[in-house]
């Protein structure tokens, strides 16, 4: 049994450490990536500091401390759980795109092995670049991180991965069943997920028909629970309302995932789609 | 010099098992825009463990869509594919440990070096870096590639030299069925002997089944031990050449071509059908 996991856990690991040398000899791109990563989140922030220029009111330096802390705790949580989600529903397309699809369909690795590898080079990355926007935005804004519980972050920011983790297995069956389509989709329900979750502003700002949407989406309980515990260092047992929600997003949203991934890939293999040209 | 491929430990019955592969009546339709298209139209071939099989055919014959079911990426219609008397459907992963396939078209990473392609190769099955390092040096040193290539980019690598590296990777995970989709297709002619060569080679030395599509006559009969001639998706005539020459009274397999399918290879050389 340990040695089947062991097993699994290397061909696993041949995913991870492919991707850190795609990433090496595609550096350029990953510069890129960082750099627009940092422009936005910076764009964001300086929205904060602008709000009374903005509004032609008087707003004293705390709230605007904390309209700037708001904001980019909402746009670096989203760059964290949006990397998961384009990364892991771009599987299928990157591997059609490099020509290398049918490879990797054939050889002998479980799917659910194949996806877990993914998943944690895609946790490995998304956690670097969170990490090294916060890092580069800290040194244009101020930052005051002096009341945040970073234990309670962690747990939702992994709480988020996972559920994030699940819708992104789903989306990259897309490009599986509609070949040219299938990713423009993904992209498209990632947009949604972005304008109903409250990443830039409260959710009771929306109507109330996207409200409803955001009720069903984990990024609404992530970014919610992230701002309580790094603005108002709120511990996990206050947050547990924006915790179990994500939680059973992701506990449900992997195994289906997983399922249609799967259904899906037969489909592909009985239709002929499971091709390098699509 | 013998190249030392590694073996892998195999479930007894696959040590014992005469075929290596049987296809049942398989027959493969696709969906077009105007109108159903069949592929491959109840094929039943049978391959002996250590032959060399060849299938020739013209482009949009039906032998990469044959080859594609063999190899897992294509589910039949109707009919059954059994590989050391493993169902490709309901036993698949037992199937993909036993198999490797190089296609036309090199499928690697790009971007990432012959050795970096090798060594994720070879974890996918189950080979150690560090063997599978050692191994690829010797293959690729058998197959003329210079030491210092091994580490640049494969883009920067001629199509013909790509191609070695990819017959390289079949070999390094050790198959015991390994299928070969054109594998000299637009080679040039140099680049193509090298390749037949090591197949040839690779054979003797060991116990790898080989099935192999070609439109080029010569490969068929250079390297085949058996060839079964496809056209239109169907199976028209299957034997050694020379059993082929006396069954259709030709001299050459060309003529057994044309007198299997009436057609000219060349003729028959239409662009490939969408699949």
């Amino acid at each position: 049994m340990i040695a089947q996991v062991n097993g699994q856990i290397g061909l696993a690991y041949a995913f991870v450490e492919r991707e850190i040398a795609l990433s090496k000899r595609y550096w350029a791109w990953e510069i890129v990536w960082l750099v627009y990563g940092v422009v936005t989140s910076l764009s964001v922030a300086y929205i904060g500091l602008a709000a009374p220029a903005i509004s032609g009111g008087q707003v004293d330096e705390a709230a605007i401390s904390r309209f700037v802390l708001y904001l980019l705790v909402g746009t670096i949580a989203w760059r964290f759980l949006g990397i998961i989600f384009e990364n892991i529903g771009e599987v299928i397309a990157w591997e059609r795109w490099e020509g290398t699809i049918e490879y990797t369909f054939m050889s002998p690795v479980p799917r659910l092995t194949h996806l877990l590898g993914m998943c944690a080079a895609t946790l490995v990355r998304a956690l670097a670049f969170s990490i090294a926007i916060l890092g580069c935005v800290t040194l244009f804004v101020p930052v005051d991180l002096s009341h945040a519980n970073v234990i309670s972050a962690v747990v939702l920011l992994a709480v988020g991965a996972l559920a994030f983790i699940g819708l992104g297995i789903a989306s990259a069956a897309f490009p599986l069943m509609w070949t040219e389509k299938g990713l423009q989709m993904a992209y498209i329900v990632q947009a949604i997920v972005l304008l109903v979750s409250g990443v830039y502003y409260p959710v009771s700002v929306l109507p109330a028909w996207m409200q409803v949407l955001s009720t069903i989406s984990p990024a609404t309980y992530v970014i919610r629970g992230m701002r309580s515990a790094l603005m108002d260092g709120a511990d996990l047992p206050s947050l547990w309302p924006e915790v179990w929600p994500a939680l059973v997003v992701g506990v449900l949203s992997i195994p289906l995932g997983l399922r249609l991934f799967v259904a899906v890939e037969r489909y592909a293999k009985k239709t002929g789609r499971l091709k390098r040209s699509g | 010099m013998a190249i030392e491929i590694a073996t892998r430990p195999r479930e007894p019955d696959v040590m014992t098992t005469r075929d290596a592969l049987v296809a049942t009546s398989v027959s493969k339709t696709f969906k077009t825009e105007k109108s159903p298209r069949r592929a491959v139209d109840g094929v039943s071939l049978r391959v002996r463990r250590g032959e060399i099989y060849g299938l020739l055919g013209a482009n949009g014959s039906g032998k990469s869509t044959l080859i594609r079911m063999f190899s897992t990426l294509l589910i039949p219609d109707q009919g059954a594919v059994r590989v050391f008397d493993r169902d490709v459907q309901h036993d698949e992963l037992a199937v993909k440990r036993l198999i490797n396939r190089v296609s036309v078209e090199a499928s690697f990473f790009k971007k990432l070096s012959a050795m970096e392609n090798l060594v994720y190769a070879g974890r996918l099955y189950g080979v150690a870096p560090d063997d599978a390092r050692t191994k690829a040096h010797e293959i690729l040193r058998r197959l003329g590639i210079a030491e210092d290539r091994l580490n640049e980019p494969l883009e920067k690598l001629s199509r013909g030299m790509q191609q070695k590296i990819a017959i390289a990777r079949a070999f390094l995970t050790a198959p015991m069925l390994l299928l070969l989709d054109e594998p000299t297709t637009g080679l040039d002619i140099r680049s193509k002997r090298e390749v037949q060569t090591f197949v040839q080679d690779l054979r003797l030395e060991h116990d790898a089944t080989i099935v192999l599509t070609t439109h080029d006559l010569d490969e068929a009969e250079r390297l085949s031990d058996r060839v079964g001639i496809i056209h239109e998706g169907r199976l028209v005539a299957e034997g050694t050449s020379d059993e082929l020459r006396a069954r259709y009274g030709a001299s050459a397999l060309e003529e057994v071509f044309m007198t299997a399918t009436g057609r000219r290879l060349e003729d028959a050389d239409e662009p490939e059908r969408a699949k």
